[in-house]
């Protein structure tokens, strides 16, 4: 078969789907995404699903597996704290059917809250690490770890990060192989139910099971030694075996694929056999720490940057720290403006921030595009934890007694994912916040994936949207209502009248995202520079297709999107819809 | 094999300015002509208006998707502050294709940073060989504005040896069948600028 160029998310479904995955779940978060989204391509052969969040799909490709069904579970870094309670039990439990979490990190941080190391989980729960670097070893790799999930009844954690994800590189493609399992879930309670007298036997059978997967790992042909200079051996893994080939083309390197459990043995056959080792791994120490406890002397995290990603420039630079010369190449600070990520032209979130950012409340945010809405000039978000804690946090300011009024603010995806069940606290717990959630319905940080109110599955059935009113109204939260975001009016008024009840309120501001829709809203919006008297309120809007050009505004008629906002707001009426051609 | 053989190329924008396709339209060119290839494109936050960064390698065999400072055989910017913004990945003797389209950062509108003046000439200053172009005018009068992204890879392949054939059957694998004749005709118009 031809090579095909492919990013490393579309090789891990690839090699999902050449492996007989039958069961595939996940909850969509960059750099994770397009994994479950490519598979689901072959959704005549594998069930695909977008689960209401990593928890549940975890639980849901965790049960296919017992039921002898190949399956996977994707989702982000951060996902995996969802998840981490089935994934440490499962651990106890073991699988039947292979099954792999496929979890993508994001060192450098380009589109999350936070750069934790996904390896610690693997340690921690006691379960196999597979690591690729490029999108070949994406594919391979998944095969391997579907293989050793079952030949050792373990799950095991594919982990990819942003540069392995997101780079494409050729793949030679195999053909898909039927599991050839025969389904269905064999009654056997000391192995499924883990309560303590069982589960203290499968406690014992973990550690049995590590000791013969240190053997795997010690043989797999994942891990290798390439022979090349010996005054220099280097441990690595992952993206960062790429650079090290650029960078120390002359050096020896043990390459791990199968990362954990990590194989001892051939960690001291390589340093034996090299002058000096350097561990270069991306994020924490992991590695470092394992080879020194070994008693092998290495360089490591003294001369390879622990925070942030790796690149090539970084490592050259490490390189010459180590080789006592002064890093010659730098990006150097430039004078140019930054250009951070805004809200899209004709976002339905922007007129909530723009009418919160005119109340004295404390605004807690949460996970999604409206996380957008913490930089200036909307400047209205004031904090964000997680998925769900704008909800949830809301409540712990009001019992805090902090003195002002708090808003709540949430996605619908958020809201299904983390959001319902901190709104059932505040209403059992007599909370008083004022919860928003930004309905545009679909999840669209992510580009643009379905959830339970959208109205249709990953597998293209269409179904009915679950309500988030209705779910509001059976949490206990009497005040329920619904706007129209791009209704600045009707928003103020709610909002205020929500804020001033002595009562908790779910308010749902509901407009389609208009990227996914991709169309305009109503016509282009122009300035009249001679009507515009300078006040720069509607700058006030962050809208990008809004420029200043010193003395007045201009609108970017490549950009506008037509939703009338700053024709709203201006208080010289110098902002119309564009004339007709005609 | 030397790492020398391996050519690179840096494209540049603002999100939604196009640099994905161009970025996939460039990388199966280099398929298409023989070599390994690796790219690496930002998704996600990174994309919602943000500056945006592509990057493409390729040659007899590539170890890192990314390129290091100082070694882009040709930087390609839809946008021209974020040429400037990159301008560290060229090769000092390397072409940057520059678009004159002026997307002003939020930034600058709010007032927290200044917009740089004179940029043509922090252009001429910062890159020994230059072909600054209107893209989007040039899209603009083929009848499609969103082609601009096009014109500007035109340019580009002229600072790169793949072979024009390569370059037609990439855009023609790579496009929606209905933009496939706009797609062509912009690459066209971009390599009349060389």
């Amino acid at each position: 078969m031809l090579a095909c160029l492919i990013s490393g998310n579309e090789a891990i479904a690839r090699g999902a789907y050449e492996a007989g995955v039958t069961v595939a779940t996940g909850y969509p978060g960059t750099p994770s995404t397009e994994i479950l989204e490519s598979l689901s391509r072959h959704k005549d052969e594998v069930y695909c699903e977008w689960s209401p969040n990593e928890k549940v799909a975890f639980e849901v490709a965790a049960a296919a597996s017992l039921a002898n069904a190949r399956s996977i579970v994707t989702m982000k870094h951060v996902g995996l704290n969802v998840a981490a309670d089935p994934l440490m039990t499962l651990s106890y439990l073991g699988v039947e059917g292979g099954f792999v979490a496929c979890v993508a990190d994001d060192p450098g941080m380009h589109s999350s809250q936070n750069e934790q190391d996904t390896r610690h989980y693997a340690r921690l729960a006691k379960v196999p690490l597979f690591e690729p670097s490029d999108s070949q070893e994406a594919r391979d790799l998944m095969l391997l770890a579907m293989e050793i999930s079952e030949e050792y009844r373990t799950l095991t954690i594919l982990r990819s990060t942003t540069r392995v994800s997101h780079s494409r590189s050729l793949v030679d493609l195999g053909e898909r192989k039927p599991a050839g399992r025969k389904i269905g879930f064999v009654k056997n309670p000391p192995r499924y139910v883990p309560i303590p007298v069982w589960g203290r036997v499968m406690r014992r059978d973990v550690e049995e099971r590590m000791g013969k997967l240190v053997r795997a790992a010690e043989t797999s042909s994942a891990n290798r030694m390439e022979w090349r200079d010996r005054s220099l051996g280097i441990i690595t893994s992952s993206i960062a075996y790429q650079y090290v080939r650029e960078v120390w083309p002359e050096a020896s390197v043990l390459k791990l694929g199968f990362s954990y459990p990590f194989p001892d043995s051939l960690l001291l056959e390589f340093a034996s056999q090299v002058d000096s080792v350097l561990v270069v791994e991306e994020l924490d120490p992991i590695l470092e720490e394992h080879v020194r406890s070994l008693g092998i002397s290495c360089r490591g995290g003294d001369v390879v940057p622990k925070v942030g990603e790796l690149s090539p420039d970084r490592l050259l630079a490490a390189r010459m720290r180590m080789e006592g010369r002064k890093p010659a190449m730098d990006a150097g600070l430039k004078a140019l403006p930054p250009r951070p990520a805004v809200l899209c032209p004709g976002c339905p979130h922007r007129g909530i921030f723009y009418v919160l950012g005119r109340m004295d409340v404390v605004v807690t945010g949460d996970i999604g595009c409206y996380s957008l809405g913490a930089f200036k000039p909307l400047d209205r978000m004031d904090t964000i934890l997680c998925m769900g804690a704008g909800v949830s946090m809301a409540q712990g300011l009001e019992k805090a007694g902090d003195p002002r009024k708090v808003v709540g603010i949430v996605g619908d995806s958020t809201f299904f994912h983390s959001g319902i069940t901190g709104l059932l606290d505040i209403a059992y717990n007599r909370g008083e916040s004022t919860i928003l959630v930004l309905d545009n319905r679909t999840t669209a940080m992510t580009g643009h994936q379905e959830n339970p109110g959208t109205g249709r599955t990953l597998m293209g059935e269409v179904v009915e949207p679950i309500s988030i009113e209705a779910i509001g109204r059976a949490c206990g939260i009497d005040r329920v209502r619904t706007i129209d975001p791009y209704d600045l009016e009707a928003v103020s008024v709610a909002v205020r009248e929500e804020v001033e009840a002595f009562a908790p309120s779910l308010i749902v501001a509901r407009a389609p995202c208009p990227l996914k829709e991709g169309r305009r809203l109503g016509a282009i919006r122009v300035v009249d520079e001679d009507a515009c008297k300078g006040c720069r309120i509607c700058i006030g809007l962050a809208c990008p297709a809004i420029e200043w050009l010193g003395e007045s505004a201009r609108i970017n008629p490549f950009l506008c999107m037509g939703c009338g906002l700053c024709q709203g707001i201006c208080p010289a009426g110098a902002i119309a819809p564009q004339e007709a051609d005609s | 094999m030397s790492l020398e053989d391996v050519q690179s190329v840096v494209l540049v924008g603002v999100g939604g300015q196009g640099i994905l396709l161009a970025s996939e339209v460039l990388a199966q060119a280099a398929v298409l002509s023989g070599h390994r290839v690796k790219t690496n494109e930002v998704h996600g936050m990174a994309q919602r208006g943000g500056s945006v960064v592509a990057q493409i390698r390729w040659g007899p065999e590539v170890y890192s998707p990314l390129v290091a400072y100082g070694t882009a055989r040709v930087l390609g910017a839809l946008e021209q502050i974020e040429a400037l913004r990159y301008a560290h990945y060229l090769d000092p003797n390397g072409l940057a294709v520059v678009s004159t389209q002026a997307i002003m950062p939020m930034t600058v509108s709010t007032g927290e940073a200044i917009y740089p003046k004179d940029v043509p000439g922090l252009l001429r200053r910062s890159f020994s060989r230059l072909i600054y172009l209107d893209a989007a005018q040039a899209a603009l009068d083929l009848g499609e504005i969103r082609a601009a992204n096009m014109v500007v890879l035109g340019a580009v392949s002229t600072g790169l040896d793949i072979a024009i054939e390569d370059w037609r059957k990439a855009i023609a694998t790579s496009v929606k069948e209905r933009f496939v004749e706009i797609n062509l005709r912009a690459f066209e118009a971009g390599r009349s600028f060389s």
